[in-house]
């Protein structure tokens, strides 16, 4: 097992070089400091002196791959790439273009992020289950056509709607909860509950549906079939079989999401004005600041990959007949 | 002689045609071939799903008469002569709709208003001036007085519209019917009454209820536009309704284009992994691992970016806007389409290492069949149902994903027409009082309209191609 961990940990390193790679190809290379200068400083009459003045305040004046002035082993470190790429790898982020701390700035923005995304996950899957439970129980009804009809209407509505709508009848028309903002501590309770709310709604569409040919398929097994003819009740089966092992699939598919929630959402994040890491990332962009949007893609690679070993963990958890050896 | 337009060939419309002749050359393939007619006849035979296709049609039609681009002949030139062009782009649609594009306000109106949103100050005849609400220039002004005839004239509006869409549906089931009678050899009663009750192999009942319904918003819809604005006017004035309209043809490019451009890598890529194996196999391994590790946003956010810097420093190459916002639309295709081949590459990598252990295969190779013929004759047609029910799976989630992007300002270009565009506008106009929440709902209807059909009939596909399916028939 740990050897199993060790190797896939191993196999990361080319995937997060490749994904260095790229993001430093997309942001220094095709797109040059200098070019990155003159957006910051306006595009029109702009002094060759300001570029490079202002590539000299960011660092960004090095040559990008190879110094061939310099001695020794700062040929390969006095770059770009190195100032910008590998220092990723130990997590150093450097600063942002406007000259803050990214490293910081990531530390106290996580926590809002997981404040909102961890209370949607949870309290959504518990819907999403029984939903799912309750129209697989009906099927072939016309709770079920009907269900499933409901779930695609549900899932066929954009997200950004559900936000909107949510925030104009729940803020703007019942006045319970602020339509933005965030605070500290216990206070930030009543800034998360619509945020939750509204992820929570426009979650049930898709999910609902997923769990629901998830039980199916469990339902069509043999085993089910062999509980049937000891003639076990259809509630006894729906829970203590199928949901038992439907749990299988739908908790490693949950595992997959989990590294993923510190990321935030973005079109929430930015609806609510909550500072998390998604609201974070869509200032950056807008801003046009390089340096933490290549942050955020490593953060985010990092955490998709930490997501897959994870989910190989889990299936041997739960499911003793996988084996991780081969 | 001139012609009355100069054609104009947008990037983004040659790889539509493209996309359509496809899509024609596949169906008279297919027609041809029962093996892969045997699904579609059964995607045919349900009720909902055609529907759904119904609907879709009327999008497409909408998409592809807003693919022909031209510059119009400027008004007042002799015909033989030397004809100026103007210098705007217009499309065949907008020839159609051009009563809603040139029916401009000053500003806000709500649906059906006849006057502004906002006062203005008048000049009154005799002096001094007063602050009301001006009479729109264009939404209502064939009334007098719109206080007691507006109701009146809306309800004769619409009734026409309706019969006229009644009566063109009418004859279209009539045809049908004569039609069928003819086919079938049955007595016209009995044809009618077959399909009346809903026992015909194809669900022509849902279908022509369906077409009814599209057909009467048609029919309204078209007697209403000319008249008032039905879905009111945005800031600048400009009707919503043919904003909307407009948006129909980035929503179905960005689904359908985005296939176009990742299907080719999707498929060569995930084939060649699993069949070859070995080192090539590690290779695509580690390519669509990378790519899919990175996260689907930022790295579109990331391009987005590079193509703005990229406009900005050769922003002489663009003559006009349309040709700017197209090679936006164009870009916008390319990376959603490098960050979405993965999951189907990775599908048809898995499908193809169970295929050539398979006997077939074995027996060509065993015969000397070369490697790539096998895998275009042995391995592609029998991945085909799964590249199928990805492509329609994955069209209504890229609509979807249209507006987010563009609502973070890294889809399509804002002087394009799209949902996402007018979703991002209402923002503002929902914090207004009163608010102006027409922009918002035209959106809205316009966008399920398309996702939630596109959807219904992905089910359809789904269902008739997927082989685990098969053999539960459902029933609706």
């Amino acid at each position: 097992m740990i050897a199993y961990i060790i190797r896939r940990v191993l196999y990361a390193i080319p995937i997060l070089i490749g994904v260095n790679v790229i993001t430093f190809f997309l942001f220094f290379v095709v797109n040059s400091p200098d070019d990155m200068a003159r957006m910051h400083l306006g595009h029109k009459y702009v002094t060759p002196a300001a570029v490079q003045n202002w590539k000299e305040e960011h660092g960004y004046n090095k040559p990008l791959f190879w110094n061939a002035g310099a001695q020794g082993m700062d040929k390969f470190t006095d770059t770009i790439f190195f100032d910008n790429s590998v220092r990723l790898f130990a997590f150093d982020f450097g600063q942002s273009d406007s000259g803050r701390d990214i490293g910081y700035d990531i530390h106290q923005r996580m926590w809002p992020s997981l404040a909102i995304a961890i209370p949607t996950l949870l309290i959504g899957l518990l819907i999403n289950i029984t939903f799912a439970l309750l129209v697989a129980f009906f099927r072939a009804t016309y709770i079920d056509v009907w269900g499933v009809i409901i779930c695609v209407t549900m899932m066929s509505i954009s997200g950004l709607f559900y936000i909107i709508g949510g925030q104009f009848l729940i803020s703007k028309l019942l006045h319970l909860v602020p339509i933005s903002g965030y605070d500290t501590g216990l206070n930030a309770a009543k800034f998360l509950v619509l945020p939750v709310l509204v992820g929570i709604l426009s979650g049930i569409g898709n999910g609902t549906r997923w769990y629901r040919t998830i039980f199916l398929e469990e339902s069509n097994k043999d085993y089910v079939r062999t509980a049937r003819a000891k003639g076990l009740s259809e509630r006894l089966i729906q829970y203590r079989h199928i949901l038992r092992n439907a749990l299988i699939p739908i908790l490693t598919g949950v595992v997959v999401v989990l590294p993923m929630l510190f990321m935030g959402s973005l079109i929430t994040e930015s609806f609510f004005s909550i500072p998390g890491l998604g609201s974070y990332t869509i200032d950056a962009i807008n801003r046009q600041d390089f340096a933490i949007v290549r942050s955020m893609v490593f953060l985010g690679s990092v955490l998709y990959i930490i997501g897959l070993i994870l989910t190989d963990i889990s299936y041997t958890l739960v499911d003793p007949r996988v084996r991780l050896e081969s | 002689m001139s012609l009355p337009f100069d054609y104009v060939l947008l990037k983004t419309d040659l790889l539509f045609y493209i996309l359509i002749l496809a899509a024609l050359g596949y169906a008279f393939y297919a027609s041809r071939h029962e093996h892969l007619l045997t699904p579609w006849k059964q995607v045919v035979r349900r009720p909902l799903g055609m529907s759904a296709a119904v609907i879709l049609t009327l999008y497409l039609v909408i998409a592809i008469l807003d693919s022909i681009h031209f510059y119009p002949r400027l008004e007042g030139q002799d015909s033989n002569g030397g004809g100026e062009y103007a210098t705007e782009i217009i499309s065949a649609f907008d020839v159609l709709a051009a009563p809603l594009r040139k029916h401009q306000e000053k500003t806000y109106s709500a649906p059906f208003a006849t006057h502004l949103y906002s006062k203005e100050v008048v000049n009154l005849p005799g002096g001094g001036t007063r602050r009301v609400y001006p009479r729109l220039q264009y939404g209502g002004a064939a009334l007098d007085n719109p206080a007691t005839q507006e109701e009146a004239d809306i309800l004769h509006r619409s009734l026409v519209g309706a019969g006229q869409a009644l009566l063109a549906w009418a004859a279209a089931v009539l045809l049908l019917v004569v039609l069928r009678t003819r086919q079938q050899r049955v007595s016209l009663r009995r044809c009618a009454a077959d399909m009346l009750a809903g026992r015909t192999d194809v669900p022509w009942r849902s279908l022509l209820a369906t077409l009814a319904v599209v057909a009467l918003l048609i029919g309204i819809s078209i007697n209403l536009c000319t008249a008032y604005h039905i879905f009111g006017t945005d800031k600048v004035g400009e009707d919503v309704f043919y904003q909307a309209l407009k948006s129909i043809r980035t929503g179905v490019l960005i689904g359908t284009l985005t296939t176009l451009v990742m299907l080719p890598f999707a498929v060569a890529l995930g084939i060649m992994a699993g069949y070859y194996r070995g080192w090539i196999d590690d290779a695509i391994q580690y390519i669509y691992t990378t790519l899919s590790s990175i996260p689907a946003v930022l790295l579109i956010a990331a391009a987005a970016l590079l193509l703005q810097v990229y406009m900005a420093e050769h922003a002489n190459d663009f003559t006009s806007l349309v040709v700017r916002a197209d090679l936006r639309l164009l870009f916008l295709c390319l990376i959603l389409g490098i960050t979405s081949w993965t999951s189907l590459c990775r599908l048809l990598r898995g499908e193809v290492l169970k295929l050539r252990e398979v006997e077939y295969v074995e027996a060509a190779r065993a015969f000397g069949v070369s490697n790539p013929v096998i895998l275009a004759r042995h391995l592609l047609p029998n991945v085909m149902h799964i590249i199928m029910i990805t492509v329609v799976l994955d069209f209504s989630g890229l609509v979807l994903a249209e507006a987010v992007l563009s609502y973070i300002n890294i889809g399509v270009d804002p002087t394009m027409n799209s949902w996402g565009n007018m979703i991002n506008s209402a923002r503002f106009e929902m914090a207004r009082d009163p608010i102006v929440w027409w922009s918002l709902a035209s959106a809205f209807v316009f966008m399920l309209g398309l996702v939630l059909s596109a959807n219904l009939f992905a089910d359809a596909v789904r269902d008739a191609f997927d082989p685990r399916l098969r053999q539960e028939q459902a029933g609706w």
